[in-house]
């Protein structure tokens, strides 16, 4: 009963998409203010969200039906386990078990996965090449978003347990307040940026060359099931950094930690160009994939 | 509930731009109206890139035999409930046209129109003001 209660209600479904949603508006309406312009109220995302579940939910008539109504269904259980998990475990260290981080590593590649799996289930060739760019650029952010994991395993002695990352850190203070602490949160925040798909990394959904890229074909309840999981990601990932990097959620300060790095992504995202798709990659694996291999070394010699 | 949906379709009507044969001006008289400087995102009203995802097809120019097949597959493309918005004197009757032989007349005689917005070509504002007179349609 309760963890049924923790995964629809409290840390898991309902909660992370209201402040999710919440958070797609701080993105429009700071977007707006830079524009100069007055941008969207408050209930805009949920307006779009409800509009799009009273819409008609087309299927093209080439597209694998179980496939594509699948896809946006997959990237919703997966974020929504996300959810859970993290926040139980750093309200209740004593829950996490042996292994959860790697859990989640995998649980937070399902998304994007299924946006190249529903891509290319709907036969468009708009989406087949947003899937080709999405799969290309999964590749470039996926490592060095790892070994910049690996750089707190090391710095908290080898555990793969979030638990155990969250009470070392609430003793010996946060990860990020050390040399390699602070380039391996550098590198995933950028990573993260990718992950998100946001400017300058949103090469997948470029909407002047691919109209809408992966989301071509989608309309209605699949497109509404797409936006929601993405809102979740906006809300999650930076929850997953501040959780592996700067101390966890155990003060109420966490709150702020969180709204500074969803400006940041938001800033980024303002004021960068669209990177090519080789240029991005290149980005990941010969500007940031050797700056996280300098803070593994660092990690080593405990700096 | 169906006040729910109502609600939210009047709160984000997302466009979706058919240039069908216009001269241009009616076009960038549109995208005048997506400028900060109108600032539509007030309204919920968001440009999107595929048909999918519309709730109001702007159409523009004058409806002849090549470009007809087309506005009717993108309309039939976009999910319903949908919006039909006519921009510009082109598409509100034949225009300079008159007695073309490839003009087929006014687009309510293809596909259901909602509102039609006259000028050749029309203020950013009064395209504002046709999607506002639409959505209270609803
Ligand atoms: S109404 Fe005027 S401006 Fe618009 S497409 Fe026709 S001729 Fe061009």
């Amino acid at each position: 009963m309760k963890v049924i209660f923790w995964i629809l209600v409290f840390p898991g479904f309902l909660f992370s998409s209201i402040i999710g949603m919440l958070l797609t508006w701080v993105d429009r309406k700071v977007t707006a203010r830079i524009h100069w312009r007055v941008g969207p109220p408050w209930f805009q995302p949920f307006a779009d969200f409800f509009k799009l579940l009273s819409k008609e939910t087309l299927i093209p008539v080439n597209a694998s039906r179980f496939l594509f109504l699948m896809a946006p269904i997959l990237s919703i259980i997966a974020i929504t386990a996300v959810g859970t998990m993290l926040f139980t475990m750093n309200f209740y260290p004593n829950m996490s078990f042996l292994g959860d981080l790697i859990v989640l590593i995998y649980l937070l590649t399902l998304p994007p996965l299924a946006t190249i799996l529903g891509a290319s289930a709907s036969k468009n060739p708009l989406a087949a090449v947003g899937a080709s760019r999405e799969m290309t650029l999964y590749f470039g952010y996926e490592l060095p978003f790892i070994t910049a994991i690996i750089i707190t395993i090391i710095k908290t002695g080898g555990t793969i347990r979030i638990g155990d990352i969250v009470t070392y850190q609430h003793i010996h203070g946060p990860i990020l307040y050390s040399v390699s602490g602070i380039i391996a949160t550098l590198v995933a925040l950028i990573c993260m940026q990718a992950k998100l798909g946001y400017v300058p990394f949103d090469i997948a959904e470029a909407e002047q060359e691919l109209m809408a890229g992966v989301y071509t074909e989608y309309s209605g309840f699949a497109l509404a099931l797409f936006k929601l999981s993405k809102a979740m990601m906006l809300f999650l990932l930076p929850c997953f950094l501040i959780t592996i990097f700067w101390g966890g959620f155990v003060t109420w300060w966490a709150i702020l930690k969180l709204l500074l790095l969803v400006v940041l992504i938001i800033l980024i995202k303002n004021t960068n160009p669209r990177l090519r798709v080789d240029q991005a990659l290149k980005f990941f694996w010969v500007g940031l994939m050797p700056l996280a291999v300098l803070g593994v070394i660092l990690a080593f010699f405990k700096l | 509930m169906k006040d729910f949906r109502i609600w939210g379709l009047k709160k984000s009507p997302w466009v979706f731009h058919v240039a069908a044969a216009s001269c241009n001006n009616c076009d960038i008289e549109i995208l005048a109206a997506l400028t900060p400087r109108f600032d539509v995102e007030r309204f919920g009203i968001v440009l999107v890139g595929s048909p999918r995802h519309a709730d109001a097809l702007l159409v523009t120019g004058v409806i002849n035999r090549k470009t007809l097949p087309r506005v009717i597959q993108v309309y039939q493309q976009t999910p319903k409930p949908c919006l039909v918005i006519g921009v510009g004197t082109c598409s509100c009757s034949k225009h300079m046209f008159e007695d073309s032989y490839n003009v087929v007349g006014p687009y309510d005689k293809h596909i259901p129109v909602d509102v039609y917005i006259p000028g050749c070509p029309p203020k950013p504002e009064a395209i504002i003001l046709g999607v506002v007179k639409a959505l209270q349609k609803l």
